[in-house]
């Protein structure tokens, strides 16, 4: 089937097989691989992506469903000028990652967590990133950069 | 992993949904959010010819207060449930444990109407609504009908829904002002309950205790006798039937039962 998605502001319209999933048109169709495929079983986040703003795994859909949407990815996120959206910076900053794989997944998490909730508390960020796994972190960092990203101050 | 071949089709009323269904029948499978379907598809554990997509149904989004209860549009998602002003008054069990449903990238896709249908025994909500005296409203070619939650888990993933019908609401007497608990053991933070109880007044759903979600009727009854919490929460596991796996054999799942039981109950007994 035609499907006609637009993924970071841009409209990608392909023919693909209807059971393409959405991870595989964005990551083959659309060229774009900031987004990862862990376990392609729901369970490690790490191909979160915005559908219509909100936090999906896209993984567990199919492109078809997010036909006449909006996508955004990791990519989207950057500025065209290159500047770094406040939760790519935090993460840098409070280093919030270690290999990374889990991070454009990570990220994209937050990004729907804080515009549910702005000012999230630590444990308000952990329970609100239960659907993503780190396997090098121990998350102390992510919560911290999360935290920073919402305008608070990092409580260590 | 990538599903076994079908055709894909995206219904925007009850109406078209219920013509594809009656062209394709048994070939055709409903998706609404899609996080229990596509990935026993991608296992190829289940393989649909026709996929018929409903979660675009808007008429099948809403929650509302009538006279009645509250009426749950089946196309409803988590995350719009557990948010509702609405449900919160007069249904709050609901709207809290639709937030506890996997996570929040699930809870953005997941509805409860695919919940239900699903009819998986560790599943949170048939348990919840199943407490609740729930009704289903299932629509089909011969019109509509209702189901009490009581008659719709007939075994695991199994419901007496036609291969015609779609259910389109789901209704709960209203709650307003009933105390309720929630409690749910997990070995981790997004995994299905080892075992869960959803308690509204004196109403108790137990989760992943037998192959379908069970009422604990021989704790309810014993309160119902004057019992107090903790000798009626020590019969939570009477007539049930748990699972065994290597983490968790039916006698910690009873005990398990037993416990959460009393706690849900605790929480219960303090009037929302």
């Amino acid at each position: 089937m035609k499907v006609a998605i637009e993924v970071n502001g841009q409209t990608v319209a392909e023919e693909v097989e209807d059971r393409t999933l959405l991870v595989h048109y964005l990551r083959e169709t659309a060229g774009l691989t900031a987004t990862n495929i862990g376990c392609d079983t729901t369970s490690c986040g790490a191909c979160t992506v915005l559908l219509d703003g909100e936090s999906v795994k896209s993984c567990t859909m199919l492109a078809a469903q997010a036909d006449g949407h909006a996508i955004t990815t990791m990519e989207g996120l950057t500025a065209d000028d290159g500047e770094l959206h406040p939760l790519q910076r935090a993460f840098r900053e409070q280093h919030g990652l270690q290999c990374g794989f889990c991070t454009p997944g990570m990220i994209m998490a937050s990004v729907s967590l804080l515009d549910h909730n702005p000012k999230p508390t630590r444990q308000e960020v952990r329970d609100g990133l239960e659907g993503n796994l780190c396997r090098c972190t121990g998350y102390h960092n992510i919560v911290s950069a999360v935290v920073e990203a919402s305008g608070q101050e990092v409580d260590r | 992993m990538i599903p076994a071949q079908f055709s894909y089709r995206r219904a925007s009323t009850v109406d078209e949904a219920l013509s594809v269904l009656a062209e394709h029948g048994d070939d055709a499978k409903l998706l609404a959010g899609g996080h229990s379907l596509l990935p026993l598809m991608k296992l190829r554990l289940a393989a649909p010819e026709v996929l018929v997509d409903i979660a675009p149904i808007d008429e099948l989004r809403y929650v509302r207060a009538d006279d009645d209860g509250v009426a749950i549009g089946a196309m409803s998602r988590y995350h719009d449930l557990h948010r509702d002003t609405v449900l919160r008054e007069h249904a709050p069990l609901l709207a809290h444990v639709a937030g506890s449903v996997g996570d929040q990238q699930v809870r953005h896709r997941g509805t409860v109407g695919g919940s239900i249908v699903h009819a998986d025994p560790a599943a949170d909500l048939p348990a919840a609504i199943l407490a609740s005296d729930g009704v289903l409203v299932a629509r089909g070619p011969g019109g509509e009908r209702r189901v009490p939650a009581a008659e719709f888990f007939l075994g695991p993933f199994t419901t007496p829904l036609e291969p015609d019908e779609l259910v389109t609401e789901i209704r709960i007497p209203r709650q307003t002002g009933l105390g309720w608990g929630f409690e749910k053991f997990t070995r981790r933070a997004i995994d299905w309950a080892i075992v869960g109880v959803a308690a509204v007044g004196r109403s108790v759903g137990l989760i992943n205790m037998a192959g379908t979600p069970l009422r604990a009727r021989a704790t309810e009854e014993a309160l119902a006798n004057g019992a107090s919490v903790a000798e009626a929460a020590e019969l939570a596991a009477e007539d049930t039937n748990p699972p065994d796996e290597s983490h968790a054999p039916p006698d910690y799942r009873r005990h398990l039962a037993r416990v959460l039981t009393a706690r849900a109950l605790d929480k219960a007994a303090v009037p929302a």
